[in-house]
Parts: C-alpha cells; sequence; structure tokens
C-alpha cells in the first residue's frame, strides 16, 4: 500500500541536497581556487578565515547526499560510482587534502606553504571532478540490466572537461564574491577585480555548455526545441543574473554579487534539471526505476525528517554567529 | 600479467576500513572516558578532573577528526568497488549506514562543539549533558554500522527476490544472529581501546614525573575499569565464539586449525596451516582443549574446515594466526589488570618503572587485537559477502579492470600516508604538551565550532630550539 509517491519526495529531497552543497561548498572550494593567486601570506590568512567555521559543515551535505542515494536511489549509486570510478577518486582525495589542510595550516610555521597546497590543490581537484559528474550526468552512462557496462575512462571526453572548467569558474566566481562580502580593503579591492573576467569565463563556458548539450543528445534536444516552452524562462534568468552580477560589481555593492551568483547557479542548476527529467540514469532509467523498495526508503525518511531541520539550523546558527566581515590578524583558529 | 581486480578490491577495502576502524574504537573510549572525568568534576569540583578531561578533550578532537576523514571514503567504497554489492543490499544497507551518518551529524551538530568549546561558555550542567551525549552517540553509531556487519555475517530479515534484498522485518535484520555478541565485543574493545591508552599516556607521564596527581588518578582509575572488563571481554569472547560456530561452522575450524571434523579435538598453540595439502604441516597442542571450550565437553565434536568445499574455504592460516593473536592480547590485557591489583599494595602501581613501562606499550595492544579481530571476522567470511547467499565475486563491480583498482589502491595509499602521517605526528604533539598550563598562549582567539582539530591549540611544529615547547621545568 503505497500512500505517497517516496521516489518523488527522495527526489526532491536529494536534489534539494545537491544544491546546498553546490552552493555551499561552492564558495569554500571557490576560495580554494583562488587561494594561489592572493598576493600576501597575509590575504591567505583572511581568506582561509573567512571560511573555516562553516566549510565542513557544509560538506556534510555531500556525505548525506553520498549516504541518502545509496538508501533511496541505489542504481544511481551503484552506476555513477564505478562509472566516474577516477574521478571518484580524485573528489575524495581532493577533499581529504583541503580539509586536512584547514586543520593544520593554522598550526603550522615552517611547512605552512605544503599546507597552502594542500588547500589550493584540493579544492582546485575537487571542484573539477564535481564538474565532471556533471557533463558525465548530460552525457549519460553505457548500461545494461541496470549495471554500468562502458569502459573506466569512457566519462572522459572533451565535453566532460568542458563541464569541468565550467564547475571552477563558476567555483571562483563564488568564491571571489564570497570575498566581496566578507572582507574589506585591499582584499576586498582584489576579489572585485577579479570578478569581472571570472563572470566572463563562467558566461563564455556556460554558453558553450549550453550550445553543446543538445548535440550530446537528442532528448535534450527535443526538449528544449521541439516546441517553444516555459523552460526558456530558466537561461533568460540566468542571464538576468549575470547582468545583475556585473552592475552591482560596477556599484560596488557588497552582498549582491555574491546573491546574484547564487541565483545563477539555480536556474542553471533548474536548466539541468529540466533538461533530463525524469531521467537520474540517463539515458536509460528515471528516478522510479532506480528507486530502493518502499518501505526502505520510508524507514530512512523518518529519520530524515527528523534531523534535516536541525542540520538546517545548526547551519543557519553557525553562519550567523560567524557574520561580518572577517579581518586580518583576527583568527578562528 | 593479469591484474585481478577482485584480489585488489579486497586489498583496499581491507586497507581502508582497517584505518578507519581504528580511530572509531578509540573515540567511542575516550568519548565515555571524558563522560565519566566530566561527571565527577561537575560533581566534586576538584579541577584535578576538569585539568584531565581537558587535556582527553584535545586527544578525543584529533582522533575523532580522523574517524571522520577516513569514514568518508568508506561510505563511497561500496559502490566504486562493490557496485553489485550495493545495488543488491541497498534496501537494508543504504538506510542503515544513512543512519550512521545522520548520526554522526547530529552528533556533531548538537554537541561536539559545545564540548570541545563550551566549557567556559556554556553552564557546567549542559556541559556534561553534551558530553554524555557524545559518549552516547558514538554507541548509536556503531550500533547501526554493526548492525550492517552483522547482517552480512550472519543474514536474517531479508528476502532475496530478482536478486535483490528486501526487507521482510527490520527488527530480524537488525538484530540478526551475531548482533548482540558483536556489539558487546565491540564496546568492551573500545573500552578496552580507552582504558590502555590512557593507562599508557599516564604511565608514561609518571615515568617522566609530570603531573603526578593527576596521572596517577587516572591510571588508578583505568586499572580498575580494566580489572572488571578485560576479564569480560574473555567471557564476552566466548559467547561470541559459540554463537559462530551455531552459524558460520567454517570460521570457527579456521579459527581451531582443525581440518577434519572429529571429537576430542585439541588446542592448538602452533600450527602451520597448509591450504593445499588440507592439513596443518606441524602442529603443537593441549589435547581435547578445543573441544571443552567450543562444546564444554572433553570429547565434543568440533567442526572441520573440510566440511567446506575447497572452494568455499576461507584462508585458514590468516584467521588461524590473527585469532590467536588476538586472544594472546586479551590475556596479556587481563595480566596487566590483575597485576595493577597486586601492586596496588603500597603504591607500587604508580611507582614500579617496569610495571609503568609495560603498561605504555599495552597501549598498542588493543588496536592489534581490535585489527586481528576483524581480521578472523571478514577473512574468515571468505568467500562470502552475504554469508552463505552472495560472494566475493559476484559482488565485485563488473566494470572495474584491475589498471582502475591498482591505481586507487596505490592512490588511497599514498593520500592516507601523507594524512595519517601529520595525524599522528600531531597527536604525538599533544601528547608531548601534556596537560600543564600555561602553554597556549599564542592561540587565542574566537572558536570555530565543530572543528575538531582546534580544540587542541598545539603548534604543528617543535619550537625553534628543537624540543617540545613543554619539555624540562617540571
Ligand atoms: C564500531 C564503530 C564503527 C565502525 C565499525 C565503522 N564506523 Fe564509521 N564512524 C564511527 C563508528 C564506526 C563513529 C564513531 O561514529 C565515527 C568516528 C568519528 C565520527 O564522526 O563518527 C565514524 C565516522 C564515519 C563517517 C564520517 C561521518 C562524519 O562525517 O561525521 C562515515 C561516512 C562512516 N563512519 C562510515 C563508515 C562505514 C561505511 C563503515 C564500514 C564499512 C564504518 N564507518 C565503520
Ligand atoms: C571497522 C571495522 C572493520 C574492519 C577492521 C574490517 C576489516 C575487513 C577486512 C580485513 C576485510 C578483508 C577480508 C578479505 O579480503 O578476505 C574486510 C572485508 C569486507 N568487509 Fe569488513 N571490516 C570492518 C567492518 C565492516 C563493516 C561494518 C562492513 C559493512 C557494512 C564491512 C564490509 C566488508 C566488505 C564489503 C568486505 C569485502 C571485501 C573483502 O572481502 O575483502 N566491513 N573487512
Ligand atoms: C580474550 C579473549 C578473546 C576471545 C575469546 C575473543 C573471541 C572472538 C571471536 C570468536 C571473534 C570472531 C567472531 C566472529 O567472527 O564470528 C572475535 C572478533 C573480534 N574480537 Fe575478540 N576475543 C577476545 C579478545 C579480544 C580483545 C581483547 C579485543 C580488543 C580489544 C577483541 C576485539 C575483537 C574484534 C574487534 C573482533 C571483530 C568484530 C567482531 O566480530 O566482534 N577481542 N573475538
Amino acid at each position: 500500500m503505497e500512500l505517497f509517491d517516496l521516489a518523488l519526495i527522495w527526489a526532491f529531497i536529494i536534489g534539494f541536497g545537491i544544491i546546498m552543497y553546490v552552493l555551499m561548498d561552492g564558495f569554500d572550494l571557490g576560495v580554494g581556487i583562488l587561494f594561489p593567486f592572493a598576493r600576501s601570506e597575509e590575504e591567505r590568512d583572511v581568506m582561509m578565515n573567512s571560511v573555516a567555521p562553516v566549510w565542513d559543515g557544509n560538506e556534510t551535505w555531500l556525505i548525506l547526499g553520498g549516504a541518502g542515494l545509496l538508501a533511496a536511489f541505489p542504481m544511481v549509486y551503484s552506476i555513477f560510482l564505478p562509472a566516474l570510478y577516477i574521478g571518484v577518486f580524485l573528489l575524495l582525495a581532493g577533499l581529504i587534502f583541503r580539509g586536512v589542510a584547514f586543520e593544520f595550516r593554522f598550526k603550522a610555521r615552517s611547512s605552512r606553504y605544503l599546507w597552502n597546497w594542500a588547500f589550493a590543490g584540493g579544492s582546485t581537484v575537487a571542484a573539477f571532478a564535481q564538474g565532471a559528474v556533471v557533463g558525465a550526468y548530460i552525457q549519460g552512462f553505457e548500461t545494461s540490466g541496470g549495471v554500468y557496462v562502458g569502459g573506466p575512462l569512457d566519462w572522459l571526453t572533451p565535453f566532460v572537461v568542458v563541464t569541468g572548467l565550467g564547475m571552477l569558474a563558476g567555483y571562483a566566481l563564488l568564491g571571489s564574491t564570497w570575498l566581496i562580502m566578507k572582507t574589506e580593503g585591499d582584499l576586498q579591492e582584489w576579489a572585485y577585480r577579479i570578478t569581472t573576467p571570472l563572470l566572463i569565463a563562467v558566461l563564455v563556458i556556460f554558453g558553450i555548455i549550453s550550445v553543446w548539450t543538445p548535440f550530446v543528445d537528442d532528448m535534450v534536444r527535443e526538449r528544449w526545441f521541439s516546441n517553444l516552452s516555459i523552460i526558456w524562462v530558466l537561461p533568460v534568468l540566468t542571464l538576468l543574473c549575470a547582468l545583475q552580477i556585473w552592475r552591482s560589481v560596477r556599484n560596488r555593492s557588497e552582498g549582491m554579487p555574491f546573491v546574484a551568483t547564487m541565483g545563477l547557479f539555480i536556474t542553471t542548476y533548474l536548466g539541468l534539471v529540466v533538461s533530463r527529467w525524469p531521467y537520474v540514469v540517463p539515458p536509460e532509467y528515471t528516478l522510479w526505476e532506480a528507486a530502493s523498495a518502499y518501505e526502505s526508503q520510508l524507514f530512512l525518511l523518518l529519520g530524515l525528517l527528523f534531523v534535516i531541520p536541525i542540520v538546517l539550523t545548526y547551519t543557519a546558527w553557525t553562519y550567523w554567529v560567524f557574520r561580518g566581515k572577517v579581518r586580518a590578524g583576527e583568527g578562528y583558529h | 600479467m593479469e591484474l585481478d581486480p577482485l584480489i585488489l578490491s579486497r586489498i583496499q577495502f581491507a586497507f581502508v576500513v582497517s584505518f578507519h576502524a581504528i580511530f572509531p574504537v578509540f573515540t567511542i573510549g575516550l568519548a565515555s572516558y571524558i563522560a565519566v572525568l566530566e561527571a565527577l568534576s561537575f560533581k566534586t569540583g576538584n579541577p584535578v578532573w576538569t585539568k584531565l578531561s581537558g587535556f582527553w578533550t584535545k586527544v578525543f578532537a584529533v582522533v575523532f577528526g580522523m574517524g571522520v576523514v577516513s569514514g568518508i571514503v568508506m561510505s563511497f567504497q561500496f559502490g566504486t568497488n562493490w557496485s553489485n554489492f550495493a545495488q543488491a543490499s541497498a534496501n537494508f544497507l543504504g538506510p542503515v549506514l544513512s543512519y550512521e551518518v545522520i548520526t554522526a551529524f547530529f552528533l556533531e551538530a548538537a554537541f561536539l562543539g559545545v564540548l570541545l568549546f563550551g566549557r567556559d561558555k556554556v553552564p557546567a550542567g549542559l556541559h556534561l549533558f553534551s558530553a554524555l551525549m557524545v559518549a552516547a552517540g558514538t554507541f548509536i553509531s556503531s550500533f547501526w554500522i554493526l548492525a550492517a556487519n552483522s547482517w552480512m555475517q550472519t543474514p536474517a530479515g531479508t528476502e532475496l527476490r530478482d536478486g535483490v534484498f528486501h526487507v521482510v522485518s527490520w527488527s530480524d535484520a537488525l538484530f540478526n544472529p551475531s548482533f548482540i555478541y558483536r556489539f558487546m565485543h565491540m564496546a568492551l574493545a573500545s573500552f578496552l581501546t580507552g582504558g590502555f591508552v590512557v593507562a599508557g599516556v599516564s604511565a608514561w607521564y609518571l615515568l617522566r614525573g609530570r603531573e603526578v596527581e593527576a596521572n596517577r588518578k587516572a591510571l588508578s582509575m583505568c586499572l580498575w575499569l580494566l580489572l572488571f572488563i578485560a576479564p569480560a571481554q574473555l567471557v564476552v569472547g566466548d559467547f561470541h565464539g559459540l554463537n559462530t560456530l551455531e552459524h558460520q561452522p567454517t570460521k570457527v575450524a579456521a579459527m581451531e586449525g582443525n581440518w577434519e571434523t572429529s571429537e576430542n579435538v585439541p588446542l592448538l598453540l602452533f600450527a602451520i596451516p597448509d591450504q593445499d595439502s588440507q592439513s596443518n604441516l606441524v602442529e603443537i597442542g593441549i589435547p581435547g582443549l578445543a573441544s571443552l571450550i567450543l562444546t564444554h565437553e572433553w570429547d565434543g565434536e568440533v567442526p572441520g574446515i573440510k566440511d567446506a568445499p575447497v572452494a568455499e574455504q576461507p584462508p585458514v592460516a590468516i584467521v588461524f594466526w590473527c585469532f590467536r593473536i588476538m586472544v594472546a592480547m586479551g590475556v596479556l590485557m587481563i595480566l596487566f589488570a590483575v597485576a595493577g591489583l597486586f601492586l596496588r599494595a603500597g603504591g607500587r602501581y604508580y611507582q614500579n618503572r617496569w610495571y609503568l613501562q609495560g603498561l605504555r606499550f599495552m597501549s598498542f595492544a588493543p588496536f592489534i587485537a581490535v585489527w586481528t579481530g576483524w581480521f578472523v571476522t571478514e577473512v574468515g567470511r571468505a568467500p562470502w559477502l552475504v554469508y552463505g547467499i552472495m560472494d566475493q565475486a559476484e559482488a565485485l563491480t563488473p566494470s572495474l579492470t584491475g589498471g582502475m583498482a591498482l591505481f586507487t589502491l596505490i592512490g588511497y595509499i599514498v593520500v592516507y600516508a601523507f594524512v595519517f602521517a601529520s595525524g599522528v605526528y600531531y597527536l604525538m604533539r599533544v601528547l608531548f604538551e601534556g596537560m600543564e598550563e600555561g602553554h597556549e598562549g599564542e592561540d587565542e582567539g574566537v572558536e570555530r565550532p565543530a572543528r575538531p582539530f582546534s580544540a587542541a591549540h598545539v603548534s604543528f611544529e617543535y619550537n625553534q630550539s628543537g624540543k617540545p615547547a613543554n619539555e624540562g621545568g617540571h
């Protein structure tokens, strides 16, 4: 007896988890990507301090997503992970290196440069790998009987390299606008300066991806071009967000660039979702086919409904406690 | 040479999980110890308890941090290397493993921050409550993960339909036949780990004459605890073994090194099991003892390894020897705990240098026992993954090639070597720094919540002089 379409509810929960993760870990990965370009060790201290109190809370969404996928959509879990085998390894290795760098950089003196590299390298690799996951998802997977049957490096196509670069640029933009909001003085000035070129890079790469995607897959082409539908609102909104970023940087507004960048990410994400909906393992399986048993989905949902509000409250509280500008010499370490 | 993805995946899984496992067992024990110290400090107001608790909380923070980092890799291993298994068992393992993660989050989100950073910022009662919750949380976490593992050992409450397990009874599946033994054995193992590490570190401080009063109290406490739980582990282990005899007779046969089902079986002290000849090349044993232990009769019948076809036998030598090492560690632990009791007369337990030196080395014993214990359990289950239902080869990711598996195996070894060398090195720094006050000045500032490592204010490197900041002077 199935009262609710649990698979659909789970799709929303996981979809929500993914965008939460992308937005939140996105800016702290972005700060890591920009790390090597900062001009002094002092600026690096401030940059790191601006994300230090929140980054691991941000990453919890990834783990929740991973475990949630196994529980709710095991087919997605057991096809994506083998198909992206090397990518997953790089992602995890990247996240581990940067996690450890957070802990030890503040405690290190002579070995500090090592942790700088661990932080920047880890962030960059992780961001690229996440972009690659998106690209691989758009491309689809070679499966048979619910099992991945392609080769180990099938995912590594030129298209995926471009989506990887797109993610790098996008996260860097989130990072730079976050720094505008959280810092002041020279560092903020620098962040303002790099934001516009980053925005241009993002627009160019996202543009290439958008034009390319319909050629990668027929279904996507059909969805967007067969008849003019409401979904064209999304790219329009994306462009409006981009315009808003550009304008607010020119007006020296402090919070708006970050907010507009989040808007840009959300609309792009929704665009991606509608391109493929309801396929979770393109091109074969929909979310209903990939779902686990009803009673298993229900069993976990009960616990999750209890925990998600707590995690959200805690997250909000942390951001509240650490609101305001981060200043040089004032660490959270 | 053809690389075998199966064997490489097994090595990889064994490597990452062995790495992960030693951190949780330590944090689980330590969390309870800290809760006890907090309670004592709350009740008596004696600053010694507060000092001890503060110090061990720092250690806890570092170890917990390493547990989290290594745990993240674990939750992706199922999908990358064992995707057929993940797909087949997701209806049960998915929710169960998710609950483990959720518990860990919940802990981290709500209470860990308060425990680590809240001592002077929240009321004492709330701080104590947080310590209790963290301790309880580590147990809830191990509840889930051990239920998952025990289900793979002794599956119950599920039904295989079209190659996928469906849960028919959550309570049967969670409380499967080996769960309760494994849980108790693990809980005691955690306490033993916490106890022997604290005892060993205290002994080391005592040998150096540092903070004598606090460390003497800590040592005395540990020795009382160990006096009860070290023998208790033997008893629980015995029950665990009897239960295994019922459900996984081949594993027990391998632990005993007994090839033929027979009566009056000796307890082997030494043997060289040989899979090819299906016999022991050499053996030295005590007649009848294995029969007595396993059946409680001198001439009881003990199953033999040969009852299982060769293809369904585990690698006997590993199981046989790991079991002996674990039990040897357990017996050593009992000896040390009992010796502590005798040395109490005249306070010799904290003055006898031999004893203290011995305790120092005993801090490694629980880790060795935990590792070898898991090897017995897991290797002894081979070739099955879900006992009697799904074997390792079926579980493997079909698209996985040997080259890929080798690449990530080396990758994980490199990453872990780097990360954990730093972590363990840093832990050593915290221990060197000790619990003396007045060395935290340079690191003051606003605390970050839930940042495990940041609870430990110790510099990563030695000072310019090349000495740990605290050496001398005390
Ligand atoms: C007996 C205990 C035990 C065992 C056998 C395992 N774990 Fe564990 N695990 C814990 C006890 C624990 C813990 C005590 O709850 C940890 C340690 C630090 C922490 O945050 O929770 C943890 C952390 C931890 C985390 C990080 C959670 C976080 O970010 O806070 C993950 C994802 C896993 N584990 C997953 C696993 C998997 C997939 C395992 C087996 C294959 C496993 N653990 C074995
Ligand atoms: C944390 C403590 C654990 C340790 C130290 C441990 C240790 C090991 C070892 C050494 C192996 C290798 C056996 C062999 O290759 O013959 C293994 C296998 C395995 N274990 Fe565990 N294990 C632990 C917990 C778990 C848990 C909780 C699960 C599942 C939920 C699990 C699932 C597996 C799987 C899937 C394998 C298959 C790979 C293989 O057989 O090598 N393990 N484990
Ligand atoms: C003193 C005598 C001991 C006995 C008779 C004993 C018995 C056993 C047995 C029979 C198993 C295998 C169960 C199975 O796979 O079905 C086991 C596993 C294990 N043992 Fe022991 N044990 C002893 C001491 C210890 C000690 C001192 C520790 C650690 C501090 C320890 C830690 C473990 C662990 C971690 C496992 C694997 C998990 C599990 O299956 O419970 N054991 N033990």
